[in-house]
């Protein structure tokens, strides 16, 4: 089974994430940057199929030169080669232009039979990336999986909402978002670090893909980020007295700030 | 703040990376509670064995990840600064492998080494016993050849992962030629008449189980002894000279978390309407731990890149034991000053970085042995 996993360098959520002061973009030098988390375990899923299965899982990733270091975090893990697409035009592409790279990049690799991706990046949390990618490619979509199964050519995920599980079923080839509770990721061992080394990362840029460099990136967002604000400094809180009726202030603070 | 390191390849540097995220969430999160609760965690070293980190040092062809000890130490000061308990485990096992990687035969190396550097098990050192500390050469635990086995009895003392461990690399008499009549043996940790005491009721590293190891008639093959008979007390003394790069490395790492505590806290406690940090007393107090830490970095350093070079440090080894582990003892007892009364308190780990200062400053040869060794160097010289 041949797999394609979305993997993307984000900020790391363990620092302080800004935008840029001038075109309200991620100001990635503000950050150390690192894979994102759900993108770890849409890789570890990625593995565990080709485990059981058999087959090659490249990781694909659209980003700047230094979003290399996502793609070798994936390829330390297990991953077998990967393709990065890089691009100085792509600076400030919208969710849309940015599937539409990545299912051109997609058909750069032969026989892909399932695209495994996170459902949301913890940067732009738009959540709509693999959505967007499988209607592109015309490939059933089966989003925001706690579990899945391959059988044959049928893959069955499951979906956990609010009112009840959801069992998705499709064939071959698909895509699949993962959500956070489909896995835990591995480590990547030593010997992956090593080994990582000499698989093949292939680079392509925008016009390698048969796209027009002036239709991507910031000119070609559908969406622009008119302002942007830090958050406000978190304030000192409120002080409750509990002289017996602790539990009702409480109560009514949450009524209060609409949380329950 | 995270240690400023020169490394000197790029996979050096995705090591350290992968030791720190490994530290940060799976090692930190745990320590207080384990040191607390005195539980040994055998799971954090399946972790760190899986992840390659328990060979780092030793050949790729025995399954090691054939690190200079330059990168070797300063991951394991990684995993020292998030956990001292572990970071020493992992020193203790790396030496306890010393012995058959450098002076087993090719046999012997094939036969046990890889299993020993893939990470499933976990190696203990017993050479010390309750009348042969600092005098390694007075141990009295005897190995008697009959057939072809030895059989021992005896007991060591002060054995970390006493119990725990899967192999013991293990100094015994066989003859009674005093230094001369020291045997080494790779003892398997389920051999019949092997027990090990009651954990020893220790200050701090509580979470590291030490313990003496009573062996009655227990039998070892004698393809298990490592070097000829005889060798065994050169041998253990050579692997201390490595050891003690491995204390000192934890000692530093140890000495960096109390450094970053100390630092962390001073920003935010405000007295008399500042930072306390604004407070020229605890800014120069500070400034001392970072040159401590620094200092003592650059020591263990600088012996390990003899070592990797193939250059003699055995002084440079002592010093920097002696360096290192008198730096963590000053920086932890002044991390605790800065934080005050809260530093004293069991609800900020400062005061346990002080516990587990002190004995680096004893075990692996005490910093009184290391000033032995020195002036034996400068003697020779």
């Amino acid at each position: 089974m041949n797999i394609v996993v979305l993997v993307k360098l984000v900020p790391d959520t363990y620092s302080e994430r800004k935008l840029s002061d001038t075109d309200h973009t991620l100001d990635r030098d503000s950050a150390d940057a690192v894979l994102d988390e759900i993108n770890e375990r849409a890789v570890e899923e990625a593995l565990q199929l080709k485990e059981a299965h058999g087959g090659e899982v490249t990781a694909l990733c659209v980003g700047p030169d230094r979003a290399v270091d996502a793609v070798r975090k994936a390829l330390q893990m297990g991953a077998d080669k990967a393709v990065h697409v890089s691009d100085a035009a792509l600076h400030g592409s919208d969710v849309i232009t940015t599937a539409k790279v990545l299912a051109k990049a997609v058909g750069t690799i032969d026989g892909v039979d399932l695209v495994i991706a996170g459902n949301e990046a913890s940067d732009g949390r738009a959540g709509a990336v693999p959505a967007i990618l499988a209607e592109l490619l015309g490939l059933p979509q089966l989003t925001h999986a706690n579990k899945v199964t391959v059988e044959g050519d049928t893959i069955t995920v499951e979906r956990a909402t609010d009112d009840g599980v959801l069992h998705l079923q499709a064939t071959l080839p698909a895509l699949v978002s993962v959500s956070e509770k489909i896995n835990e990721p591995r480590y990547p061992s030593f010997k992956g670090i090593m080994a990582a080394k000499k698989k093949p990362i292939t680079t392509l840029t925008v016009a390698d893909l048969g796209l027009d460099p002036a239709g991507v990136g910031l000119s070609g967002a559908w969406t622009a980020v008119l302002e942007a604000a830090p958050k406000p400094p978190r304030t000192a809180g409120e002080r409750v007295e509990d002289n017996g009726d602790g539990g009702t202030k409480i109560a009514e603070y949450l009524v209060g700030q609409k949380l329950i | 703040m995270v240690a400023e390191r020169t490394l000197p390849t790029s996979e050096a540097e995705d090591l350290i990376a992968l030791v720190r995220e490994i530290a940060r969430d799976e090692l930190a999160p745990k320590a207080a509670e384990h040191e607390e609760r005195e539980v040994f965690p055998r799971d954090a070293f399946r972790l760190l064995g899986r992840t390659g980190l328990l060979g780092l040092p030793y050949p790729e062809r025995f399954g090691g990840g054939e690190q200079p000890y330059e990168v070797y130490l300063q991951a394991l000061e990684e995993v020292a600064s998030a956990w001292m308990s572990v970071g020493v485990g992992v020193s203790v096992h790396v030496m306890s492998c010393y012995a058959l990687a450098n002076h087993g035969t090719d046999e012997q190396r094939d036969r046990w080494l890889p299993d020993m550097l893939a990470g499933d098990l976990l190696g203990a050192y017993a050479l010390s016993e309750v009348q042969a500390g600092s005098d390694a050469a007075a141990l009295a635990t005897r190995a008697v050849r009959d057939g072809a086995d030895y059989v021992l009895t005896g007991t060591k003392a002060w054995i970390s992962h006493a119990g725990h461990a899967d192999f013991y690399t293990l100094m015994a008499r066989t003859s009674d030629a005093g230094a001369r009549g020291i045997s080494c043996f790779l003892v398997p940790g389920d051999t019949p008449g092997l027990t090990a005491g009651a954990p020893e009721r220790k200050m701090g590293l509580t979470g590291s189980t030490t313990a003496q190891l009573h062996l009655t008639d227990a039998r070892v093959s004698a393809q298990r002894r490592i070097g000829a008979e005889g060798q065994g007390l050169a041998l253990a003394l050579s692997s201390l000279d490595s050891g003690r790069l491995g204390i000192a490395a934890c000692a530093v790492g140890l000495a960096q978390a109390a450094l970053d505590e100390a630092v962390a806290y001073a920003k935010q406690r405000t007295q008399f309407g500042r930072p306390i940090i604004d407070f020229q007393g605890l800014e120069f107090l500070l400034a001392d731990m970072a040159a401590a830490v620094d200092s003592a970095r650059a020591t263990y350093l600088d012996a390990a890149r003899r070592r990797d070079r193939g250059l003699p440090f055995r002084r440079q080894a002592a010093t920097a034991k002696l360096i290192a582990t008198d730096a963590a003892m000053k920086v932890t007892t002044d991390a605790v000053q800065v934080l005050g009364g809260a530093g004293y308190t069991r609800d900020f780990p400062v005061e346990r970085y002080l516990r587990e200062a002190k004995v680096t400053q004893i075990f692996e040869g005490t910093n009184q042995i290391q000033r032995l060794v020195i002036a034996r160097e400068l003697r020779r010289a």
